[in-house]
């Protein structure tokens, strides 16, 4: 009887949490142990591999030699941000980020919302399971893999060139070319991702109301005009999520990306912040003025999606996270 | 058997689609199919192809009349590619292991509302989503463990991925509270309700999450050109090196003296680098769309 007693107290002690939060830490300890026993490890690699190098970020204020380390190098204030600043590549960096990622907003953020629709009801299940099964596959396929496909059949020897070429047609110039790596780039990313963005799309397709639909149809709304005021304000919601998301990742456009297809187009073309962090820093070895430009970049990605989301708010809408 | 065109059951209320906008969509959708398979089915053709007839096609073959495996079998007799492959296979199994391991410890021990310590680790996860420590720092934290140019600095500076343990701790949170405090009433401690409770309700979603790790192993480049020289490259590297960068791959690195066309030797390295994700990911995919929703949730 007590045994079954004191089952009874720990199931309830379980949904009560927080209210006896305070009292019996001993208590909790001899509960909770093996739980947090698990935990450490887990915990312990965050704070390696996340938050001590988040520290070292401190390289930013400094004039940070690798032989000196942390402790031996000789803070400088600000001046890595004024070095940075004053850098006229960096700021072609910056333009190159913003001009991607607005390419990217504009082609492949509305990409996967279209293959959805395309998607969405009309087929047999059959039918639609094997061509997701399709369209799904490119996410799983490495950067360097996507790049080598694009070669296999736009590049100078590739597929397409070999068609031309038979047929007596000019050569085109895709993967070399640096006024149109911007496009390639954007490609490349909707080939990869574009069939994956539709998983989200289509679970909120489904999440829409059914009523609402008979109801417009009643009401004598054709199927576009269902479309434009029944399914696109029901996954309105989601749709604002993923552009948060993805304006809190402006800053960020394919490192992996870029750093596999500078060689063919030169730096000029292809430096975005995270290449130039990269480049600057790794190669070059100018530590400071790089951690500088990956510190700020950080901040501005964090504040981004802080503000988005508060807008979202501010809309009635749910956002990212609630609060 | 069901004839696979036919639409599926629709409400009354909904127009019967017509001819021409099925067969627009039909024609899209085939595009779209055509233009994700198209590369693949050209590197595992140009693989299989013998060199003469190569030659004679100007370099691409879609599908060969003769298809031989003399490509695969000059990879497989030794030297780089084999150790490279080697090398990514050995990172995947052991660095997929010891993920789960990680993650469903961390996940477990996190997922019991209130539990002593469990909040400021969850807010230490969520913290990584907000920031990246970024190249630098995380590059001389690696080097002052000393894993630089080790096989380990291939695993664990991404051993754990704090997305992969929401949607973990997600579900494990998801298991009705009955069903622990039965166990619990029958003496079960915390360790055996994991292993007979938790674990064998959770497959679907581990082995959704032991497809994104061993993914993301296999796929990676980055950590490598980073971490480790050239001697304990993985095959991603090799490709890089061999096909994007170099172009031809010269006999003496593969081992060999006589070369079949070179051509088929790249596109078999790449076939090498897809087959096992092509081959595994279909049969977990129906698992997919869970995963990736229970970690949309907000956390």
């Amino acid at each position: 009887m007590t045994t079954v007693e004191s089952a009874v107290r720990t199931s309830d002690g379980r949904r009560r949490t927080g209210d006896d939060a305070r009292g019996k830490r001993a208590g909790r300890w001899r509960k909770d142990r093996t739980l947090l026993f698990l935990a450490l490890p887990g915990a312990l690699y965050f704070v390696l591999f996340f938050y001590i190098p988040l520290l070292g970020n401190v390289v930013a204020f400094q004039d940070y030699a690798p032989f000196l380390g942390f402790t031996g190098s000789a803070f400088v204030g600000f001046d890595n941000f004024v070095g940075m600043l004053q850098d006229d590549t960096f700021w072609r960096a910056v333009g190159k980020t913003l001009e991607v990622t607005l390419l990217q907003l504009v082609l492949y953020f509305p990409a996967p919302l279209a293959l959805a629709l395309l998607l969405h009801g009309m087929l047999g299940t059959k039918l639609k399971r094997f061509v997701q099964t399709v369209v799904y596959l490119p996410h799983f396929m490495s950067w360097v893999i996507v790049v080598v496909m694009f070669q296999q059949v736009f590049g100078g020897a590739g597929a397409l060139n070999m068609f031309l070429r038979q047929n007596d047609l000019s050569i085109l110039n895709i993967m070399n070319n640096p006024d149109s790596f911007t496009l390639l780039l954007t490609s490349q990313v909707i080939w990869k991702d574009c069939g994956w963005g539709t998983i989200m799309f289509l679970a909120a397709l489904v999440a829409v109301d059914q009523n609402l639909y008979e109801a417009a149809a009643v009401d004598g709304g054709g199927r576009w005009r269902r479309l434009w005021h029944v399914t696109l304000p029901g996954i309105r919601p989601v749709l604002l999520m993923l552009f948060i998301l993805r304006l809190g990742d402006i800053l960020s456009v394919g490192f992996e990306q870029i750093l596999l297809q500078r060689r063919f187009v030169g730096p000029n073309a292809s430096e975005v912040i995270d290449t130039y962090v990269y480049y600057n820093g790794m190669i070059d070895g100018n530590w400071g003025v790089s951690t500088a430009a990956g510190l700020m970049k950080g901040i501005l990605g964090a504040l981004l999606m802080y503000g988005a989301n508060k807008l979202a708010h501010r809309f009635g809408e749910q956002g990212v996270y609630s609060r | 058997m069901r004839n696979p065109f036919a639409l599926p059951p629709m409400p009354p209320w909904m127009e019967r689609p017509t001819a021409l906008g099925r067969a627009t969509k039909g024609v899209a959708l085939t595009i779209v199919c055509v233009l994700v398979l198209y590369p693949f089915v050209l590197a595992v053709g140009t693989s299989l192809a013998g060199a003469d007839e190569l030659r004679a096609a100007g370099g691409w073959v879609l599908i060969p009349k003769a298809p031989t495996l003399e490509a695969y079998q000059v990879l497989l007799s030794g030297g780089v590619v084999t150790k490279a492959a080697m090398v990514t296979v050995g990172v995947t199994v052991i660095g997929t292991a010891l993920s789960m391991i990680a993650t469903i410890m961390l996940a477990y021990g996190t997922s019991r509302p209130g539990a002593l310590g469990s909040r400021p680790i969850v807010i230490m996860m969520l913290g990584t989503f907000l920031f990246a420590p970024g190249i630098i720092p995380s590059f001389l934290m690696v080097q002052q463990l000393g894993l630089l140019d080790t096989y380990a600095a291939l695993v664990v500076p991404v051993l754990i991925n704090a997305f992969n343990v929401i949607v973990v701790r997600q579900f494990f949170m998801s298991v009705p509270g009955e069903l622990l405090d039965a166990a619990r009433m029958d003496g079960a401690t915390d360790m055996v309700i994991l292993r007979r409770v938790i674990l064998p309700l959770s497959k679907a979603v581990l082995a959704v999450v032991g497809l994104f790790y061993a993914v993301s192993y296999w796929n990676a480049f980055f950590n490598a050109q980073l971490y480790v020289q050239s001697d304990k490259y993985p095959l991603q590297m090799i490709l890089r090196g061999y096909i994007i960068d170099a172009g031809e791959m010269n006999a003496g690195d593969l081992g060999i003296a006589h070369l079949p066309p070179g051509q088929a030797i790249k596109m078999a390295v790449l076939v090498c680098a897809v087959a096992p994700i092509v081959c595994v990911y279909p049969f977990l995919q129906k698992y997919f769309v869970k995963g990736v929703l229970t970690g949309a949730i907000k956390g």
